[in-house]
Protein backbone atom coordinates (compact mmCIF):
# COMPACT_ATOMS: atom_id res chain seq x y z
CA UNK A 1 0.00 0.00 0.00
CA UNK A 2 1.23 3.09 -1.13
CA UNK A 3 1.21 6.74 0.97
CA UNK A 4 -0.76 9.53 0.85
CA UNK A 5 1.75 12.48 -1.30
CA UNK A 6 -1.81 14.72 -1.43
CA UNK A 7 -4.86 14.50 0.49
CA UNK A 8 -7.48 16.85 -1.31
CA UNK A 9 -10.21 17.49 1.71
CA UNK A 10 -13.89 19.00 0.30
CA UNK A 11 -12.27 21.26 -2.14
CA UNK A 12 -15.23 24.13 -3.52
CA UNK A 13 -13.36 26.54 -5.97
CA UNK A 14 -15.94 29.65 -8.04
CA UNK A 15 -14.50 31.65 -10.16
CA UNK A 16 -15.66 35.85 -10.18
CA UNK A 17 -17.27 35.26 -13.54
CA UNK A 18 -19.78 32.35 -11.79
CA UNK A 19 -18.06 29.45 -13.02
CA UNK A 20 -17.88 26.39 -10.38
CA UNK A 21 -15.24 23.93 -11.90
CA UNK A 22 -15.18 22.39 -8.52
CA UNK A 23 -18.31 21.43 -6.25
CA UNK A 24 -17.25 18.70 -3.45
CA UNK A 25 -13.59 16.83 -3.97
CA UNK A 26 -12.40 14.67 -2.06
CA UNK A 27 -9.32 12.43 -3.35
CA UNK A 28 -6.30 11.17 -2.57
CA UNK A 29 -3.10 11.38 -4.64
CA UNK A 30 -0.95 8.14 -4.17
CA UNK A 31 3.20 8.70 -3.77
CA UNK A 32 4.67 7.13 -7.05
CA UNK A 33 1.85 6.20 -8.77
CA UNK A 34 0.32 7.66 -11.76
CA UNK A 35 -2.55 9.21 -10.49
CA UNK A 36 -5.36 10.01 -13.31
CA UNK A 37 -8.53 12.37 -13.24
CA UNK A 38 -10.42 11.54 -16.49
CA UNK A 39 -14.12 12.63 -17.42
CA UNK A 40 -15.76 14.93 -19.86
CA UNK A 41 -14.24 18.47 -20.54
CA UNK A 42 -15.37 20.83 -18.24
CA UNK A 43 -15.55 18.53 -15.47
CA UNK A 44 -12.48 20.44 -12.85
CA UNK A 45 -9.91 18.52 -13.67
CA UNK A 46 -7.82 21.35 -15.19
CA UNK A 47 -9.21 23.54 -12.66
CA UNK A 48 -8.03 21.02 -9.96
CA UNK A 49 -4.51 21.13 -11.41
CA UNK A 50 -4.38 24.90 -11.13
CA UNK A 51 -5.03 24.37 -7.48
CA UNK A 52 -2.17 22.06 -6.69
CA UNK A 53 0.35 24.62 -7.50
CA UNK A 54 -1.73 27.71 -6.83
CA UNK A 55 -1.57 28.93 -10.53
CA UNK A 56 -5.84 29.43 -9.46
CA UNK A 57 -3.70 32.48 -7.38
CA UNK A 58 -3.64 34.24 -11.50
CA UNK A 59 -7.41 33.75 -11.79
CA UNK A 60 -10.04 35.74 -10.30
CA UNK A 61 -11.56 33.40 -7.31
CA UNK A 62 -14.22 34.28 -6.26
CA UNK A 63 -14.69 31.46 -3.50
CA UNK A 64 -11.89 28.30 -2.99
CA UNK A 65 -12.68 26.35 0.29
CA UNK A 66 -11.41 22.95 1.71
CA UNK A 67 -8.21 21.59 2.25
CA UNK A 68 -5.08 20.42 -0.10
CA UNK A 69 -2.71 18.79 2.38
CA UNK A 70 0.96 18.42 0.75
CA UNK A 71 2.56 15.66 2.69
CA UNK A 72 0.26 16.92 5.50
CA UNK A 73 0.28 20.72 4.87
CA UNK A 74 -2.29 22.15 3.99
CA UNK A 75 -1.43 24.48 0.58
CA UNK A 76 -4.21 26.55 0.61
CA UNK A 77 -2.91 28.41 3.56
CA UNK A 78 -2.06 31.81 3.69
CA UNK A 79 1.74 31.64 4.99
CA UNK A 80 2.68 28.87 2.06
CA UNK A 81 5.50 30.01 0.21
CA UNK A 82 4.05 29.57 -3.13
CA UNK A 83 7.33 29.83 -5.14
CA UNK A 84 8.60 27.34 -3.21
CA UNK A 85 5.70 24.62 -3.46
CA UNK A 86 5.87 25.28 -7.47
CA UNK A 87 8.78 24.18 -7.14
CA UNK A 88 7.67 21.04 -5.36
CA UNK A 89 4.68 20.25 -7.59
CA UNK A 90 5.62 21.00 -11.11
CA UNK A 91 3.25 21.22 -14.30
CA UNK A 92 2.76 20.49 -18.12
CA UNK A 93 0.48 22.05 -20.05
CA UNK A 94 -2.17 20.96 -22.75
CA UNK A 95 -0.40 22.27 -25.47
CA UNK A 96 3.44 23.09 -25.42
CA UNK A 97 4.54 26.53 -24.29
CA UNK A 98 8.26 26.90 -24.43
CA UNK A 99 9.45 30.44 -23.28
CA UNK A 100 10.69 32.08 -26.41
CA UNK A 101 14.60 31.66 -25.58
CA UNK A 102 17.08 28.74 -26.84
CA UNK A 103 16.60 25.09 -25.55
CA UNK A 104 19.11 25.12 -22.38
CA UNK A 105 17.45 28.29 -21.17
CA UNK A 106 14.42 27.00 -21.21
CA UNK A 107 15.56 23.96 -19.16
CA UNK A 108 17.73 26.42 -16.66
CA UNK A 109 15.27 29.18 -15.93
CA UNK A 110 13.87 27.13 -13.20
CA UNK A 111 17.03 26.96 -11.49
CA UNK A 112 18.37 30.40 -12.27
CA UNK A 113 15.27 31.81 -10.63
CA UNK A 114 15.70 29.71 -7.67
CA UNK A 115 19.04 31.12 -7.11
CA UNK A 116 21.38 28.64 -8.84
CA UNK A 117 24.58 30.20 -9.59
CA UNK A 118 26.57 27.03 -10.55
CA UNK A 119 27.02 26.66 -14.32
CA UNK A 120 28.36 22.73 -14.47
CA UNK A 121 25.76 21.94 -11.81
CA UNK A 122 23.19 23.92 -13.89
CA UNK A 123 25.00 21.96 -17.03
CA UNK A 124 24.55 18.61 -15.72
CA UNK A 125 20.65 19.14 -14.65
CA UNK A 126 20.01 20.48 -18.23
CA UNK A 127 21.43 17.14 -19.29
CA UNK A 128 19.95 14.82 -16.58
CA UNK A 129 16.16 16.35 -17.40
CA UNK A 130 16.58 16.01 -20.92
CA UNK A 131 17.58 12.23 -21.02
CA UNK A 132 14.22 11.69 -18.38
CA UNK A 133 12.60 13.55 -20.98
CA UNK A 134 13.60 11.26 -24.01
CA UNK A 135 15.40 14.13 -25.78
CA UNK A 136 18.66 14.33 -25.31
CA UNK A 137 19.32 11.99 -27.72
CA UNK A 138 17.52 14.04 -30.26
CA UNK A 139 19.04 17.57 -29.74
CA UNK A 140 21.98 17.56 -27.65
CA UNK A 141 24.09 19.07 -30.37
CA UNK A 142 21.98 22.38 -30.54
CA UNK A 143 21.29 23.26 -27.18
CA UNK A 144 21.36 26.49 -28.01
CA UNK A 145 19.31 26.81 -30.57
CA UNK A 146 15.82 28.69 -29.81
CA UNK A 147 13.34 26.26 -28.21
CA UNK A 148 10.90 26.88 -31.59
CA UNK A 149 12.78 25.71 -33.50
CA UNK A 150 11.93 21.75 -32.68
CA UNK A 151 8.41 19.94 -33.40
CA UNK A 152 5.99 20.25 -31.33
CA UNK A 153 6.48 16.75 -29.93
CA UNK A 154 9.88 17.73 -28.61
CA UNK A 155 8.53 21.07 -27.36
CA UNK A 156 6.32 19.48 -25.00
CA UNK A 157 9.19 17.14 -23.99
CA UNK A 158 11.23 19.84 -23.68
CA UNK A 159 8.30 21.78 -21.30
CA UNK A 160 8.44 18.26 -19.48
CA UNK A 161 12.55 18.53 -18.68
CA UNK A 162 11.82 21.99 -17.85
CA UNK A 163 9.79 20.93 -14.92
CA UNK A 164 12.04 17.98 -14.04
CA UNK A 165 15.16 20.14 -13.77
CA UNK A 166 13.71 20.93 -10.78
CA UNK A 167 13.31 18.22 -9.03
CA UNK A 168 9.68 18.28 -8.24
CA UNK A 169 8.22 15.62 -5.87
CA UNK A 170 4.85 16.16 -7.80
CA UNK A 171 4.04 16.44 -11.58
CA UNK A 172 0.53 17.14 -12.73
CA UNK A 173 -0.30 16.71 -16.23
CA UNK A 174 -2.72 18.01 -17.94
CA UNK A 175 -3.65 16.91 -21.20
CA UNK A 176 -0.25 16.95 -22.34
CA UNK A 177 -0.61 14.56 -25.05
CA UNK A 178 -3.79 16.79 -26.80
CA UNK A 179 -1.52 18.46 -29.32
CA UNK A 180 0.95 15.50 -30.35
CA UNK A 181 1.46 12.71 -32.51
CA UNK A 182 0.84 9.03 -31.75
CA UNK A 183 5.03 8.67 -31.70
CA UNK A 184 5.72 11.34 -29.28
CA UNK A 185 2.37 10.67 -27.13
CA UNK A 186 3.83 6.71 -26.62
CA UNK A 187 7.14 8.09 -25.60
CA UNK A 188 5.43 10.34 -22.88
CA UNK A 189 3.53 7.39 -21.56
CA UNK A 190 7.04 5.62 -21.64
CA UNK A 191 7.99 8.34 -19.58
CA UNK A 192 5.66 8.17 -17.14
CA UNK A 193 5.75 4.59 -16.51
CA UNK A 194 9.31 4.80 -15.89
CA UNK A 195 9.58 7.81 -13.90
CA UNK A 196 7.02 7.28 -11.58
CA UNK A 197 9.24 5.74 -9.03
CA UNK A 198 10.68 9.04 -8.35
CA UNK A 199 7.77 10.96 -8.66
CA UNK A 200 3.84 11.09 -8.29
CA UNK A 201 1.94 11.79 -11.46
CA UNK A 202 -1.62 13.79 -11.23
CA UNK A 203 -2.97 13.41 -15.14
CA UNK A 204 -5.75 14.36 -16.96
CA UNK A 205 -5.56 12.15 -20.06
CA UNK A 206 -5.63 13.16 -23.29
CA UNK A 207 -8.81 10.46 -23.66
CA UNK A 208 -10.05 7.28 -22.13
CA UNK A 209 -7.33 5.00 -23.78
CA UNK A 210 -4.80 7.26 -22.49
CA UNK A 211 -6.33 6.73 -19.04
CA UNK A 212 -6.70 3.06 -18.83
CA UNK A 213 -2.93 2.67 -20.56
CA UNK A 214 -0.82 4.59 -17.69
CA UNK A 215 -3.25 4.73 -15.11
CA UNK A 216 -2.73 2.73 -11.41
CA UNK A 217 -5.32 4.89 -9.78
CA UNK A 218 -8.20 6.72 -11.57
CA UNK A 219 -11.14 9.49 -10.83
CA UNK A 220 -13.95 9.90 -12.73
CA UNK A 221 -14.71 13.41 -12.61
CA UNK A 222 -17.67 15.08 -13.57
CA UNK A 223 -19.44 18.36 -12.90
CA UNK A 224 -17.07 19.34 -10.08
CA UNK A 225 -17.72 16.15 -8.65
CA UNK A 226 -15.40 13.31 -8.03
CA UNK A 227 -17.79 10.44 -8.90
CA UNK A 228 -15.35 7.23 -8.70
CA UNK A 229 -12.22 6.43 -7.32
CA UNK A 230 -10.36 2.97 -7.76
CA UNK A 231 -7.40 1.30 -9.08
CA UNK A 232 -6.90 1.88 -12.38
CA UNK A 233 -8.14 -1.19 -14.54
CA UNK A 234 -10.95 -2.31 -12.05
CA UNK A 235 -12.52 1.42 -12.74
CA UNK A 236 -12.46 1.05 -16.18
CA UNK A 237 -13.58 -2.35 -16.89
CA UNK A 238 -15.55 -2.83 -13.85
CA UNK A 239 -17.26 0.54 -12.86
CA UNK A 240 -19.57 0.58 -10.15
CA UNK A 241 -21.62 3.87 -10.42
CA UNK A 242 -23.99 4.76 -13.19
CA UNK A 243 -22.80 7.65 -14.68
CA UNK A 244 -18.55 6.23 -14.62
CA UNK A 245 -20.16 3.15 -16.92
CA UNK A 246 -21.96 5.70 -18.73
CA UNK A 247 -19.25 7.81 -19.37
CA UNK A 248 -16.69 4.86 -20.13
CA UNK A 249 -19.23 3.37 -22.67
CA UNK A 250 -19.58 6.62 -24.48
CA UNK A 251 -22.69 8.39 -23.39
CA UNK A 252 -21.51 11.56 -22.75
CA UNK A 253 -19.78 13.95 -25.14
CA UNK B 1 -27.32 22.67 -61.49
CA UNK B 2 -23.47 22.05 -61.55
CA UNK B 3 -22.98 22.96 -65.57
CA UNK B 4 -24.53 26.23 -65.11
CA UNK B 5 -22.10 27.16 -61.74
CA UNK B 6 -19.20 25.84 -63.07
CA UNK B 7 -20.13 28.18 -66.19
CA UNK B 8 -20.59 30.95 -64.28
CA UNK B 9 -18.10 31.08 -62.25
CA UNK B 10 -15.27 32.41 -64.07
CA UNK B 11 -17.35 35.20 -65.41
CA UNK B 12 -18.20 36.42 -61.65
CA UNK B 13 -14.42 35.93 -60.37
CA UNK B 14 -13.41 38.38 -63.35
CA UNK B 15 -15.48 40.63 -62.89
CA UNK B 16 -14.61 40.41 -58.55
CA UNK B 17 -11.22 40.49 -59.81
CA UNK B 18 -11.40 43.38 -62.04
CA UNK B 19 -13.01 45.77 -59.17
CA UNK B 20 -10.13 44.33 -57.03
CA UNK B 21 -7.22 45.35 -59.36
CA UNK B 22 -8.98 49.05 -59.49
CA UNK B 23 -9.35 49.45 -55.61
CA UNK B 24 -5.63 48.18 -55.39
CA UNK B 25 -4.54 50.69 -57.86
CA UNK B 26 -6.95 53.69 -56.20
CA UNK B 27 -5.04 52.55 -53.00
CA UNK B 28 -1.81 52.79 -54.58
CA UNK B 29 -2.20 56.29 -56.16
CA UNK B 30 -3.67 57.74 -53.00
CA UNK B 31 -0.60 56.05 -50.70
CA UNK B 32 2.00 57.72 -53.60
CA UNK B 33 -0.03 60.70 -53.22
CA UNK B 34 0.73 61.04 -49.95
CA UNK B 35 4.35 60.24 -49.98
CA UNK B 36 5.05 62.95 -52.40
CA UNK B 37 5.32 65.70 -50.50
CA UNK B 38 7.07 64.53 -47.75
CA UNK B 39 9.98 63.43 -50.22
CA UNK B 40 9.56 66.82 -52.15
CA UNK B 41 10.61 68.58 -48.43
CA UNK B 42 13.07 66.13 -47.80
CA UNK B 43 14.46 66.85 -51.44
CA UNK B 44 14.28 70.11 -51.56
CA UNK B 45 15.63 70.36 -48.28
CA UNK B 46 19.00 68.76 -49.26
CA UNK B 47 19.33 69.53 -52.15
CA UNK B 48 18.75 73.64 -50.75
CA UNK B 49 21.16 72.42 -48.00
CA UNK B 50 24.12 70.56 -48.75
CA UNK B 51 25.95 73.23 -50.07
CA UNK B 52 26.14 74.84 -46.75
CA UNK B 53 27.34 71.37 -44.76
CA UNK B 54 31.08 71.08 -43.91
CA UNK B 55 33.49 70.70 -41.90
CA UNK B 56 33.52 73.90 -40.59
CA UNK B 57 29.71 74.24 -40.80
CA UNK B 58 29.80 71.05 -38.07
CA UNK B 59 32.44 72.02 -35.99
CA UNK B 60 32.91 75.88 -35.66
CA UNK B 61 31.22 78.36 -33.76
CA UNK B 62 28.96 80.59 -35.37
CA UNK B 63 30.62 84.13 -36.51
CA UNK B 64 29.61 87.55 -37.59
CA UNK B 65 26.62 87.17 -35.91
CA UNK B 66 25.70 83.77 -36.94
CA UNK B 67 25.97 84.97 -40.33
CA UNK B 68 28.99 82.92 -40.95
CA UNK B 69 30.87 80.13 -38.93
CA UNK B 70 29.33 76.90 -37.89
CA UNK B 71 26.30 75.80 -35.72
CA UNK B 72 28.26 73.55 -33.32
CA UNK B 73 26.50 74.66 -30.28
CA UNK B 74 23.36 74.33 -31.62
CA UNK B 75 24.29 70.41 -32.40
CA UNK B 76 26.09 70.05 -28.84
CA UNK B 77 23.04 71.62 -27.32
CA UNK B 78 20.65 69.40 -28.93
CA UNK B 79 22.73 66.73 -28.22
CA UNK B 80 22.92 67.00 -24.39
CA UNK B 81 18.93 68.05 -24.24
CA UNK B 82 18.45 64.47 -26.17
CA UNK B 83 20.77 62.92 -23.41
CA UNK B 84 19.13 64.37 -20.10
CA UNK B 85 15.68 64.37 -22.14
CA UNK B 86 16.47 60.35 -22.22
CA UNK B 87 18.35 59.84 -18.94
CA UNK B 88 15.15 60.98 -17.16
CA UNK B 89 12.28 59.78 -19.23
CA UNK B 90 13.55 56.32 -20.22
CA UNK B 91 13.66 55.07 -16.53
CA UNK B 92 10.49 56.84 -15.38
CA UNK B 93 8.72 55.81 -18.54
CA UNK B 94 9.45 52.60 -18.42
CA UNK B 95 8.74 51.92 -14.67
CA UNK B 96 5.38 53.50 -15.19
CA UNK B 97 4.52 51.24 -18.54
CA UNK B 98 5.53 47.80 -16.33
CA UNK B 99 3.20 48.83 -13.96
CA UNK B 100 0.83 49.67 -15.55
CA UNK B 101 0.69 46.73 -17.92
CA UNK B 102 1.98 44.12 -15.58
CA UNK B 103 0.78 44.91 -11.63
CA UNK B 104 -1.73 47.88 -11.79
CA UNK B 105 -5.08 46.61 -11.12
CA UNK B 106 -7.71 47.50 -13.33
CA UNK B 107 -10.31 49.97 -11.35
CA UNK B 108 -11.37 53.31 -11.80
CA UNK B 109 -7.54 55.14 -10.56
CA UNK B 110 -5.63 53.02 -13.56
CA UNK B 111 -8.15 53.99 -15.64
CA UNK B 112 -7.90 57.57 -14.54
CA UNK B 113 -4.35 57.21 -15.04
CA UNK B 114 -4.12 55.94 -18.59
CA UNK B 115 -7.10 59.29 -19.64
CA UNK B 116 -4.24 61.09 -18.06
CA UNK B 117 -1.63 59.65 -19.88
CA UNK B 118 -3.72 59.74 -23.23
CA UNK B 119 -4.60 63.49 -22.64
CA UNK B 120 -0.81 64.22 -22.00
CA UNK B 121 0.37 62.94 -25.35
CA UNK B 122 -2.08 65.85 -26.85
CA UNK B 123 -1.12 68.59 -24.72
CA UNK B 124 0.08 71.89 -26.94
CA UNK B 125 3.94 71.74 -26.50
CA UNK B 126 3.97 75.30 -25.74
CA UNK B 127 1.90 74.55 -22.80
CA UNK B 128 4.77 72.28 -21.70
CA UNK B 129 7.16 75.33 -22.31
CA UNK B 130 5.33 77.38 -19.97
CA UNK B 131 4.58 74.48 -17.26
CA UNK B 132 8.78 73.78 -17.34
CA UNK B 133 8.90 77.51 -17.27
CA UNK B 134 6.63 78.13 -13.65
CA UNK B 135 7.64 74.58 -12.23
CA UNK B 136 11.35 74.06 -13.39
CA UNK B 137 12.84 77.72 -14.14
CA UNK B 138 11.19 79.23 -11.18
CA UNK B 139 9.86 77.17 -8.86
CA UNK B 140 12.53 74.59 -8.46
CA UNK B 141 15.57 78.09 -9.38
CA UNK B 142 17.15 75.96 -12.25
CA UNK B 143 16.90 78.70 -13.92
CA UNK B 144 16.86 79.25 -17.90
CA UNK B 145 19.18 75.77 -18.38
CA UNK B 146 19.90 72.24 -19.89
CA UNK B 147 18.34 70.48 -16.82
CA UNK B 148 14.95 72.85 -16.90
CA UNK B 149 14.33 72.16 -20.38
CA UNK B 150 15.42 68.24 -20.61
CA UNK B 151 13.32 68.12 -17.73
CA UNK B 152 10.17 70.14 -19.29
CA UNK B 153 11.23 67.83 -22.83
CA UNK B 154 10.91 64.58 -20.53
CA UNK B 155 7.30 65.36 -19.35
CA UNK B 156 6.40 66.05 -22.87
CA UNK B 157 8.07 62.31 -23.75
CA UNK B 158 6.87 60.36 -21.12
CA UNK B 159 3.21 59.57 -22.42
CA UNK B 160 4.92 58.01 -25.27
CA UNK B 161 7.12 55.98 -23.65
CA UNK B 162 4.67 54.81 -21.04
CA UNK B 163 2.18 53.99 -23.51
CA UNK B 164 4.54 52.22 -25.77
CA UNK B 165 6.15 50.07 -23.46
CA UNK B 166 2.79 49.09 -21.63
CA UNK B 167 1.82 48.51 -25.46
CA UNK B 168 5.06 46.80 -25.72
CA UNK B 169 4.35 44.17 -22.87
CA UNK B 170 0.82 43.90 -23.41
CA UNK B 171 1.48 42.39 -26.64
CA UNK B 172 3.89 39.67 -25.65
CA UNK B 173 1.46 36.31 -25.32
CA UNK B 174 0.28 35.89 -21.01
CA UNK B 175 0.75 31.93 -21.39
CA UNK B 176 4.66 33.26 -20.99
CA UNK B 177 3.61 34.58 -17.46
CA UNK B 178 1.82 31.72 -16.66
CA UNK B 179 4.73 29.65 -17.81
CA UNK B 180 7.27 31.75 -16.07
CA UNK B 181 5.31 31.37 -12.52
CA UNK B 182 4.49 27.86 -12.40
CA UNK B 183 8.33 27.49 -12.88
CA UNK B 184 8.67 28.89 -9.51
CA UNK B 185 9.62 32.37 -10.85
CA UNK B 186 8.60 35.70 -9.12
CA UNK B 187 6.53 37.63 -11.29
CA UNK B 188 9.40 40.35 -11.37
CA UNK B 189 11.97 37.97 -12.72
CA UNK B 190 9.72 36.39 -15.16
CA UNK B 191 8.46 39.95 -16.46
CA UNK B 192 12.52 40.75 -16.64
CA UNK B 193 13.44 37.31 -17.75
CA UNK B 194 11.03 36.49 -19.73
CA UNK B 195 8.72 39.06 -20.77
CA UNK B 196 11.11 42.56 -20.65
CA UNK B 197 13.30 41.00 -23.53
CA UNK B 198 10.33 39.94 -26.07
CA UNK B 199 8.79 43.77 -25.76
CA UNK B 200 12.48 45.62 -25.71
CA UNK B 201 12.31 46.51 -29.46
CA UNK B 202 8.66 47.69 -29.36
CA UNK B 203 9.90 49.80 -26.29
CA UNK B 204 12.86 51.07 -27.75
CA UNK B 205 11.22 52.21 -30.89
CA UNK B 206 8.69 54.20 -28.77
CA UNK B 207 12.00 55.81 -26.79
CA UNK B 208 13.49 56.84 -30.32
CA UNK B 209 10.20 58.15 -31.63
CA UNK B 210 9.46 60.04 -28.46
CA UNK B 211 13.02 61.49 -28.30
CA UNK B 212 13.02 62.22 -31.43
CA UNK B 213 9.90 64.41 -31.09
CA UNK B 214 11.76 66.04 -28.33
CA UNK B 215 14.83 66.93 -29.86
CA UNK B 216 12.89 68.59 -32.58
CA UNK B 217 10.13 70.89 -30.60
CA UNK B 218 11.18 74.21 -30.22
CA UNK B 219 8.30 75.28 -27.79
CA UNK B 220 9.34 73.45 -24.59
CA UNK B 221 13.19 74.65 -24.81
CA UNK B 222 12.16 78.75 -25.84
CA UNK B 223 11.22 79.79 -22.10
CA UNK B 224 13.37 76.94 -20.25
CA UNK B 225 16.80 76.33 -21.64
CA UNK B 226 17.34 77.87 -25.19
CA UNK B 227 19.35 80.94 -25.56
CA UNK B 228 19.65 83.29 -28.54
CA UNK B 229 23.36 82.88 -28.58
CA UNK B 230 26.63 81.41 -26.79
CA UNK B 231 29.94 82.33 -27.14
CA UNK B 232 31.13 79.42 -25.69
CA UNK B 233 29.62 75.57 -25.51
CA UNK B 234 27.48 74.85 -22.12
CA UNK B 235 29.96 73.75 -19.11
CA UNK B 236 27.69 72.46 -16.52
CA UNK B 237 23.31 71.25 -16.80
CA UNK B 238 22.50 74.91 -15.12
CA UNK B 239 24.28 76.91 -18.11
CA UNK B 240 21.73 77.54 -20.79
CA UNK B 241 22.08 76.62 -24.41
CA UNK B 242 21.82 76.29 -27.73
CA UNK B 243 19.32 74.29 -29.65
CA UNK B 244 19.08 73.40 -33.55
CA UNK B 245 15.12 73.90 -33.51
CA UNK B 246 15.79 77.33 -31.91
CA UNK B 247 18.32 78.18 -33.81
CA UNK B 248 16.67 77.74 -36.96
CA UNK B 249 13.71 79.84 -35.45
CA UNK B 250 16.39 82.37 -34.94
CA UNK B 251 18.34 82.67 -37.95
CA UNK B 252 14.91 82.48 -40.01
CA UNK B 253 13.23 85.66 -38.54
CA UNK B 254 15.48 87.22 -36.31
CA UNK B 255 18.68 88.07 -38.16
CA UNK B 256 18.39 90.56 -41.19
CA UNK B 257 20.71 89.34 -43.50
CA UNK B 258 21.21 85.98 -43.07
CA UNK B 259 22.83 84.04 -45.98
CA UNK B 260 20.02 81.27 -46.62
CA UNK B 261 22.12 78.20 -47.33
CA UNK B 262 23.17 78.38 -43.84
CA UNK B 263 19.35 78.58 -43.14
CA UNK B 264 18.70 75.00 -44.93
CA UNK B 265 22.28 73.70 -43.48
CA UNK B 266 21.21 73.93 -40.05
CA UNK B 267 17.49 72.68 -41.07
CA UNK B 268 19.44 69.98 -43.22
CA UNK B 269 21.46 68.86 -39.85
CA UNK B 270 17.95 68.73 -37.65
CA UNK B 271 16.48 66.49 -40.50
CA UNK B 272 19.34 64.25 -40.54
CA UNK B 273 19.48 63.61 -36.40
CA UNK B 274 15.58 62.92 -36.65
CA UNK B 275 15.78 60.67 -39.94
CA UNK B 276 19.30 58.55 -38.36
CA UNK B 277 16.69 58.02 -35.56
CA UNK B 278 14.11 56.82 -37.84
CA UNK B 279 16.09 54.68 -39.74
CA UNK B 280 17.70 52.95 -36.02
CA UNK B 281 13.80 52.39 -34.83
CA UNK B 282 12.46 50.57 -37.92
CA UNK B 283 16.44 48.46 -38.20
CA UNK B 284 15.52 47.56 -34.68
CA UNK B 285 11.80 46.73 -35.28
CA UNK B 286 12.52 44.54 -38.68
CA UNK B 287 15.35 42.59 -36.49
CA UNK B 288 13.40 42.19 -34.16
CA UNK B 289 10.44 40.79 -36.18
CA UNK B 290 12.08 38.39 -37.95
CA UNK B 291 13.51 37.06 -34.63
CA UNK B 292 9.87 36.59 -33.13
CA UNK B 293 9.18 33.19 -32.52
CA UNK B 294 5.24 33.41 -31.57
Amino acid sequence: MSGVKISIRDLHLRYKDGKHPLRVINLDILTNKINVAFGPSGGGKSSLIRVLNRLIDLSDVEELSGEVLLDGKNILDADVDVIELRRRVGVVFSRPIPLPMTIAENISFGMEVAGEKDKKKIARQVEHALRQAVLWDEIYDRLDDPAYSLSGGQQQRLCLARVLALEPEVVLLDEPTSALDPVSTTKIEEFLEKAKEEYTFFLAPHNQQQAARVSDFAAFFLQGEMVEYGVGEELFFNPKKKETADYIQGRYG
Amino acid sequence: MNLISFSEAPKVKRDRNRIQKIGFAGLRLITVVTILPILGIVAYIVAKGIPALSWEFLSAMPRDGMRAGGILPAIVGTLYLMIGTAAVSIPLGMAAGIYLAEYAPDNWWTRLIRIAIISLAGVPSVVYGLFGLGLFVLFFQFGISILSAALTLSIMTLPVIISTTEEALRSVPYKFRVVGVSLGGTQWQTIRKVILPQALPGIMTGIILGLERAVGETAPILFTGATFFLPHLPSSPLDATMALPYHIYVISTQIPGMPITIQYGTVLVLLAIVLVMDIIASVIRSRARAKRQW
